[in-house]
């Protein structure tokens, strides 16, 4: 084959087969010529990482061969794939948060002195290899006071030091600001041009047609196309990673508002700094309304999110849900009143993650009438309901006992999803509903909050995913440094770029303008 | 009362607590090391006494206070490997096998120690060695620093050695970078090729040479012989030493030098009659008590800092 004499990496006839009988990968083909950026995509489970985990020498295939620079290669560990060069950025960072960035980048290599670290030569190197590639950390500081972008280029950093020529980065924009993220694909082509090879793991349509050269699709653990990116459409990739034409886009109706259901009125939160994050803010959402919160993150959104829902107390204003003020209710009681909750981080505050999917399917409900009888949980009445919600909502489960745990990350969240929507809430709080799931089960979740809209629920969406907000909503409210700074009443009025604006703090509309939300 | 007092004011009283400091020291600087590699060694009193009964063995036969030591330290080290055998290959619950390893010991020591002697309580019959006290020439002769650093026991001075090692050992060298990111985030560790659990077991047997010389010092310079149970409590204390210095080498020398003038205290109160239930007490009161104190210290610093940070951001984010 051709592609043997240039391709750096060629991966072929992979097949890879767990002892649980599931079948990883199938006689995937996976090319990579020098100096470009490939795009590995595929939805969850379509085994993108297990290939990379063969690459780096964690798993043996059943099948296959792997040839480095032409040569045949078999590692036995991630120690080897190092020292040929290869470097892994991990989705979940590994650093050791209490050293600094030059200690976290010398980690294991360390430049040494009679047998004494040479710290100001750890210094000097990151900084040198961080001006090479621009890459600007302070090589002292210490990682638990970096941001999560300054994080991720330590990451980077610390692959260099490793002197990689091939450079592998795992889901790294899902974290990412969308600042962050264009800051990282200048910098990213910038390493192309220095003749660093880069393979980009995503699902991210954009993404890829905005930064690669070409893509492999894995599909079901087969390697079903090889293409160069300009000559592909978004629609078009999508139907690869699939199988099927699917609509990237959600059908709605023009919403048909009613009276604000959830009213929020000069609230001032403050977080655990003592600074207000919410910054004396008012809004109204209607029902059969969904306002979409667009923002960069850490500007507010979460400290909102956790005071609606009494998970925080608040240091001033009022927010009221059915027209009752939540002022010192508790999360229950707030829940009562009609309140539910899609929360951001679905494995801290959605679900519990040794527990079965019936019970977290009834975690908000398990004390009501038909749940429980005489301190006794109800099972019969529990199961049915929830083998109802898992059919409902498409949860793949083996069965409503296992272990929420041992679920993909979109199933996790249709469990949440199914919960918070079958208390048929009058408002429901959606912060960052399709975080880290796949096209299909972000597009399910999507749906069902328009859905639970046209029934007449008031929806709030907080959501990092400009699309998203512009997609769903139908009202959008701009959340910049604490305060609103933009409100647009029809959501088809508003751009990406027009949002972008706003979130960065470049402009901010008048205060009559901001006040239309509140819908007095 | 006033008695109390007068006791303490005396120079009699800082020596004293020099050496009731020691073991504790080097107890706390062993549970130091494999805290840092994320593993709590509550084995460390179990080891402690094997180390304590063996040296007495060692030098009592051979006739040889050195040999006598190293065999303290083998046994230690030794006893240390089998907690890592159990918990690092078997995965067996580190607390449990560190409880497991201390009520070994000290059913283990008496047994060992019978079986040997024929006694079940002491060693007296063996005629064991103790290591060499240090006189230093020049500092001896001045007036009351003289008594206060001169005529120690070795082991004293090395523990105040070690300190400094370990200072160089966690800062400075390579394995100490390394045991701190085991310790701290051992995904990240391995990502970086570094043997997770080949660091764990060096951290282990540091902390069993350290364990070593503190139970060599209690039956071979604290005391000229084994009895059962003597290290009483002592790794448990080098336990909260080490938390109390949060974590670090110099601050654990200053908490174990706390904890032992408090025992050097509770052995004042037993030459003045107040009841032996209170001053066998009074360490671990002070312990607790100090515990809490830093506790609260470390909340309020970690809040400073975290508002302090906050403030660079938002300033940060203005400058942009």
């Amino acid at each position: 084959m051709v592609f043997e004499l240039t391709s750096i990496l060629a991966m072929q006839g992979i097949t890879k087969i767990y002892p649980n009988g599931l079948i990883a990968n199938r006689d995937v083909d996976f090319m990579v010529e020098k100096g470009e950026i490939h795009a590995l995509i595929g939805e969850n489970g379509a085994g993108k990482t297990t290939l990379m985990k063969i690459l780096f020498g964690a798993e043996q295939p059943e099948r296959g061969t792997v040839h480095l620079r032409g040569e045949p290669i078999n590692f036995s560990g991630p120690m080897e794939a190092i020292k040929a060069g290869i470097g892994m950025v991990y989705q979940h960072f590994m650093l050791v948060e209490s050293m600094t960035v030059a200690e976290n980048v010398v980690l294991g290599l360390e430049p040494c002195k009679w047998g004494l670290i040479n710290i100001e030569e750890a210094q000097r190197r990151t900084l040198e290899i961080s001006k090479q590639y621009n890459l600007n950390v302070d090589p002292k500081a210490r990682i638990m006071d970096l941001s999560i972008g300054q994080k991720q280029k330590v990451e980077i950093l610390k692959v260099l030091y490793r002197k990689a020529e091939i450079l592998i980065l795992d889901e790294p924009t899902a974290v990412l600001t969308p600042q962050e993220t264009r800051e990282l694909f200048v910098q990213l082509k910038e390493m192309k041009e220095k003749g660093i090879t880069v393979i980009f793991i995503s699902h991210k349509l954009k993404e890829i047609v905005e930064l690669c050269d070409r893509l492999t699709v894995l599909r079901r653990g087969e390697s079903v196309a090889r293409a160069s990116v300009a000559g592909i459409t978004e629609s078009e990739i999508s139907k690869l990673m699939l199988g099927q034409e699917v609509q990237l886009g959600v059908e709605k109706e023009s919403a048909k508002p009613g009276a604000p259901s959830l009213r929020v009125k000069n609230l001032i939160v403050r977080n655990d700094e003592g600074r207000n994050a919410v910054n004396d803010i008012s809004f109204g959402v209607r029902n059969g309304e969904i306002l979409g919160i667009a923002g960069v993150e850490g500007n507010g959104q979460t400290e909102l999110a956790m005071a609606i829902s009494g998970l925080t107390k608040y240091a001033a204003g009022i927010v009221e849900i059915a027209g009752k003020d939540i002022r010192g209710a508790s999360v229950r009681g707030i829940r009562e009143l009609g309140f539910s909750h899609i929360p951001e981080d679905r494995m801290t505050y959605g679900a519990c993650a040794f527990a079965g999917v019936y019970e977290n399917l009834i975690s908000d409900r398990y004390y009501k009438k038909g749940y429980s009888k005489y301190g006794l949980l109800q099972s019969n009445h529990i199961n049915s309901e929830g083998d109802e919600l898992i059919s409902g909502y498409y949860i793949k489960c083996r069965s409503g006992r296992e272990p929420v745990l041992s679920l993909s990350g979109g199933n996790i969240q249709k469990v949440v999803v199914a919960r918070e929507c079958s208390a048929v809430p009058g408002v429901l709080l959606a912060n960052q509903p399709t975080r880290g799931i796949d096209v299909m089960a972000a597009g399910f979740v999507r749906r069902k909050l328009i859905a639970m809209r046209d029934t007449g629920a008031a929806i709030l969406l907080i959501s990092a995913d400009i699309d998203e907000v512009l997609e769903v909503s139908d009202s959008i409210i701009v959340m910049q440094n604490g305060k609103i700074a933009a409100y647009f009443s029809d959501a088809t009025q508003a751009t990406a770029e027009i949002l972008g604006e706003y979130m960065l703090g470049l402009k901010t509309q008048t205060t009559e303008e901001i006040r239309r939300v509140f819908h007095e | 009362m006033e008695a109390a007092i007068r006791t303490v004011f005396t120079m009699d009283f800082l020596v004293s607590s020099i050496r009731v400091t020691t073991p504790i020291l080097l107890c706390a600087l062993g549970v130091l090391v494999t805290n840092k590699a994320g593993i709590m060694n509550i084995g460390i009193e179990g080891m402690m006494l094997f180390a304590a009964l063996f040296g007495v063995i060692g030098s009592a036969f051979t006739q040889s206070a050195l040999v006598g030591l190293l065999c303290a330290i083998a046994a230690s080290v030794l006893a240390g490997w089998i907690f890592a055998f159990f918990t690092l290959r078997l995965r067996s619950d580190i607390l449990l096998t560190g409880l497991a390893l201390s009520i070994l010991a000290q059913g283990g020591t008496i047994f060992i120690l019978y079986v040997i002697t024929g006694d079940k309580s002491m060693s007296a019959s063996l005629n064991s060695l103790q290591l060499p006290f240090i006189t230093i020439p020049l500092i001896k002769d001045i007036p009351i620093l003289g008594a206060l650093l001169s005529g120690h026991n070795i082991i004293v001075y090395l523990s105040l050695i070690c300190v400094v090692a370990m200072h160089m050992l966690m800062n400075k060298m390579p394995l100490g970078l390394r045991i701190r990111c085991v310790g701290e985030n051992p995904a990240t560790a391995g990502s970086v090729g570094i043997d997770v659990n080949m660091i764990k077991l060096k951290a282990i047997t540091i902390s069993g040479v350290l364990a070593g010389l503190a139970g060599a010092y209690l039956s071979m310079g604290y005391l000229p012989w084994f009895t059962g149970g003597m290290t009483a409590g002592r790794g448990f204390m080098g336990i909260a030493a080490q938390n109390l210095g949060n974590v670090v080498p110099l601050g654990t020398l200053i908490a174990s030098f706390i904890f032992g003038m408090a025992e050097a205290l509770a052995n004042v109160f037993v030459l003045l009659h107040v009841p032996h239930e209170f001053v066998r007490m009074t360490p671990f009161v002070i312990t607790i008590a100090g515990l809490i104190v830093v506790s609260i210290h470390r909340t309020r610093k970690e809040r400073k800092r975290k508002l302090s940070l906050g403030k660079r951001q938002a300033a940060d984010g203005n400058a942009e």
